[in-house]
Parts: C-alpha cells; structure tokens; sequence
C-alpha cells in the first residue's frame, strides 16, 4: 500500500492503494464518481475517458501511482466549467446521447480536443473521437454536437 | 512490499531499478493490457513496476548536430508534432493507436514491448535510430535493429532501461510509410512498410525498406539495399521483379487473429512494388 495525492477536480486528494490500482476503479469505488466508465478494460473504447493534466487518457490503463501530483479531471468536475457546460449543452441539442454508455467519454474527449484546436474541422473531430466507440448513435449526431459546441460562445 | 516505484528523478530510477529489479512502466498500455485482470481486480503484473512515464528528464525532445533525442518517455501525442521529429516518424506516430492512447503511450515502450507489429519500431528501423541504454555503471548505444532479438526479446540487462531513442540527422531525402490495418484507430498492424530512398541524377544513392508484422522482428536488409544502391531509373523499372523476389524470401509472416500469412506476403511485396515505381516516377 503506498500513499497517493493527486488533485481531482480541483481538490487534491489523498489515498491508501496499491500503486498498479486502475485509476478508473479509484474513481469509481473510492470516490463514487461514476461518469467515467468500464467498457472494454483495455484501451479501445475510450468510455473510461478522463483528463490528466488537461489532454484525454484512458483511465483503464492508468496505474493511481503512477500519477502523483497529476490534475485529474472526470466528467462530474468538467461539467461545472463554462467549457464542459457547453459540450453537455451542445450534445443536449444536437441529439448526440442516446443510451449514453459512451456520452461521458465523448465528452471528455472532446474537451480534450477543443482546448487543442478551438475551431475544429469535420475532420478533426472525427479524428479526435477515433478513441471512443459508440453503439447507439451512428457518430454523425455526436460530431455535429462537438461542432456545434465549438460555435457556441462565438455567437455563432 | 510494494507493487510500484515513483522514482522522483533519473538518478533514483537507475538505483530502484538495480535494486529492486522493478521493471520500466511507461505509458502502460501495453503492461496493462497484456497483465489485465477481472474488471475492479490489480492488474496480474509478475513484478513490481517502476513508473517511468512522469519524469521530465526523459520527456524531452531535442535536437543537435548528431540527430534527434527522444526521451524514453515522450508521448508519442508530443513527438507526433515535434518539428524536431522525422516526418516519417511522425505520421507512423500519429496513425499508432488514438488519440486517448497516445497521451499515455511512448516510444521507449514500443521498443520495450519488442513486438514485430511495433509500428514505430518499424519506421525508427529504417531511420537507422539507436537507443541509448542507461544504467548506475554507465550508457550504451545500440542500434535498434541490434536490441531487438525477437518477438518480446531484447538485450536490455535488469538493471537498465532505455534513456533516449536518436535518430540520425543525415536521412535519404524520400520516405513511403504504409501500413495496412482493419481500420484507422486502435487496430495493430496486419503489415506494414518503412521506405526511404534518395535519388540523384536518375541513380539510387540510397535505398532502405522496412516491414512489420511479417517476421519475428522487423524485417530490413542491408544486403539487399546494398544492391538496389547504385542503379540507374533505368535498371530499376528492368529490375523491379528481382527486388521483388530478392526480398520474398525474408518476408516469413505467420496466421494469427489480425491476417494471414499468404495475404500479409503478398501484400508487403505489392507495397514494395508501388514503392519502387513511385521512385521511378519522382526520379
Ligand atoms: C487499443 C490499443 C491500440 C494500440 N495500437 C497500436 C498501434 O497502432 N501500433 C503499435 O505499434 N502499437 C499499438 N498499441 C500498443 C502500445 O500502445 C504501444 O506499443 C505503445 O507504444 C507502448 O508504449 P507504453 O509507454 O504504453 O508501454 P508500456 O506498457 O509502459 O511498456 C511496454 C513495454 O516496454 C517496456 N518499457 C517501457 N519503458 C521502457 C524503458 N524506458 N526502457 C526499457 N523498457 C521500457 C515495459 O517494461 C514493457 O515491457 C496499441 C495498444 C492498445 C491498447
Ligand atoms: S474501458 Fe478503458 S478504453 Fe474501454
Ligand atoms: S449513445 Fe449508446 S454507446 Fe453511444
């Protein structure tokens, strides 16, 4: 067991955990943040998305040790920003969620990329979601919702 | 006893590393997926692990006279965009995994993981990289093509890890990569193909071809390039079948679940073709 602080939605926190602890069963036992989610446990379906420090990981392969001192940031602390109220906004009317296994880690991916490139192409987009796999929507709708998040702020 | 390490700097992960035999964990996404338990359980890992991925000494990528370094723990997101890096390196990079998995992923454990699909291994073979191995007693430069013996072997001792991969300044002016796989992101190669080549006044000054996930390592020959150096346009459009048939000897792929072995040689060698009448068209 060792001793690990990082900071979690802008709180630093402490725990008591085996290192090689998936940092998703951190989440989702320790702290009951459940947004971020198991789908495949091994790096293809992005549905346990988060960021640390600011770009999007796949928090199935993230050991908690491995990120002392790290800023993690889970859908629960996205969507109290202006940024992840926007996203959530955007895929509200744009039809983006239907059974929404894969809506949280969408999300966090695509805030990963708008911070990248504000202003991003079709192509881009869909490049920046490559990592997430969705069953219900077909894709189109999740795009347009990332695009349309992307205008918005910008009095369109 | 502890089932991790956070060395704090270079220096504590090289003694950590002789003392307590931990083995380098990077980005882990290949550790944890190959030790992967039941949802919720620790990963089966056989031996503790010492992170390596959070230390800034070996993040950075420079460049100098003799060529790129690239810290053993760049993300391959960060070389994928480094003015730094070989374009080659950088589209093999960017067409590795997604974009989640390249923010954790590095190039130190592509190498480590010793596959023969390692794409980068595959396109850093042909750029004639070298990794810098360190350890308490001292560094060792290898070339990669020596350190990688076979499928998941290579000559690292236990109390090493690789510091920085470089790649050579001095690079043929063309390059051709190609990989074949069942879709964009997150799919390992089926094949693959590193080509470079410089052309001047109608000769072949250089020529070097890479392929991966067709041998038990990536297959390059030198004997064979050896060859096809110092042909004219001319020689090559006649000898373009040799070649052909020069390599299909060496390219000794296996059935597994990605592709078949008849599919994977026949197309390397189509890819090997194209390659080379690409070269008598920009010639
Ligand atoms: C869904 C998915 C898709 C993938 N797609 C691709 C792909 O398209 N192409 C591809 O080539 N690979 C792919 N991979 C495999 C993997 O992402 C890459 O091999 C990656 O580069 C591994 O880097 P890492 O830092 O995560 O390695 P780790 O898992 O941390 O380590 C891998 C190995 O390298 C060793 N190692 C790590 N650091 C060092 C060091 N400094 N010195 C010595 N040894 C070290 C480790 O001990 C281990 O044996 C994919 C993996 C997944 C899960
Ligand atoms: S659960 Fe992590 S990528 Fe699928
Ligand atoms: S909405 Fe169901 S998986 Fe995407």
């Amino acid at each position: 067991m060792d001793s690990i602080t990082f900071r979690l939605n802008g709180t630093e926190v402490t725990i008591t955990s085996p290192g090689t602890r998936r940092l998703l069963d951190v989440l989702r036992e320790d702290f009951s943040m459940t947004a971020a989610k198991e789908g495949c446990g091994e790096g293809e379906c992005g549905a346990c998305s988060v960021l640390k420090d600011g770009r999007v990981v796949n928090s199935c392969m993230v050991p908690v040790g491995s990120i002392q001192g790290c800023e993690i940031v889970t859908l629960e602390g996205l969507r109290e920003s202006e940024q992840g109220k926007r996203i959530i906004d955007a895929f509200v009317q744009s039809g983006s969620v239907q059974c929404g296994f894969c809506t949280p880690g969408m999300v966090m991916a695509a805030a990963s990329l708008l911070a990248e490139h504000p202003r991003p192409s079709e192509a881009e987009v869909r490049e920046g979601l490559s990592g997430n796999l969705c069953r219900c929507t077909g894709y189109d709708a999740i795009v347009r919702g990332v695009i349309l998040a992307s205008r918005e702020g910008e009095g369109l | 006893m502890t089932d991790s390490y956070y060395p704090k700097s270079l220096s504590e992960a090289l003694e950590l590393r002789r003392e307590t035999g931990a083995i380098p964990f990077a980005g882990g996404t290949d550790l944890m997926v190959r030790f992967r338990a039941q949802a919720g359980t620790l990963p089966k890992l056989p031996h503790p692990v010492l992170f390596l991925g959070h230390l800034e000494e070996l993040r950075q990528i420079s460049m100098d006279s003799s060529g790129t370094h690239i810290g053993a723990s760049a993300l391959l997101s960060d070389i994928g965009v480094s003015e730094h890096v070989h374009p080659m390196l950088s589209e093999t990079v960017m067409l590795m995994a997604s974009p989640p998995l390249r923010n954790l992923a590095t190039l130190a454990g592509n190498i480590g993981n010793a596959s023969p699909a390692g794409d980068a291994v595959c396109s850093l073979i042909a750029l004639d990289a070298s990794v810098v191995l360190a350890s308490l007693s001292g560094e060792r430069t290898l070339l990669l093509e020596e350190f990688i013996t076979g499928p998941g072997k290579t000559v690292m001792k236990s109390d090493e890890f690789i510091r920085e991969i470089v790649v050579p300044a001095d690079q043929p002016d063309r390059y051709w990569y190609r990989k074949v796989g069942t879709r964009k992101a997150n799919a390992l190669s089926k094949l693959s193909l590193s080509a470079m080549a410089t052309v001047h006044e109608h000769r072949v000054q250089d020529f070097r071809a890479a392929f991966g996930a067709v041998g038990p390592v990536v297959i390059r020959r030198r004997d064979l390039e050896a060859q096809v150096r110092g042909m004219t346009l001319d020689q090559l459009s006649r000898e373009t079948e040799g070649i052909v048939d020069a390599y299909r000897p060496h390219i000794i792929p296996i059935d597994d679940q990605r592709s078949q072995a008849v599919y994977r040689l026949q197309a390397s060698l189509n890819l090997l073709r194209r390659w080379i009448d690409l070269l008598m068209q920009g010639g």
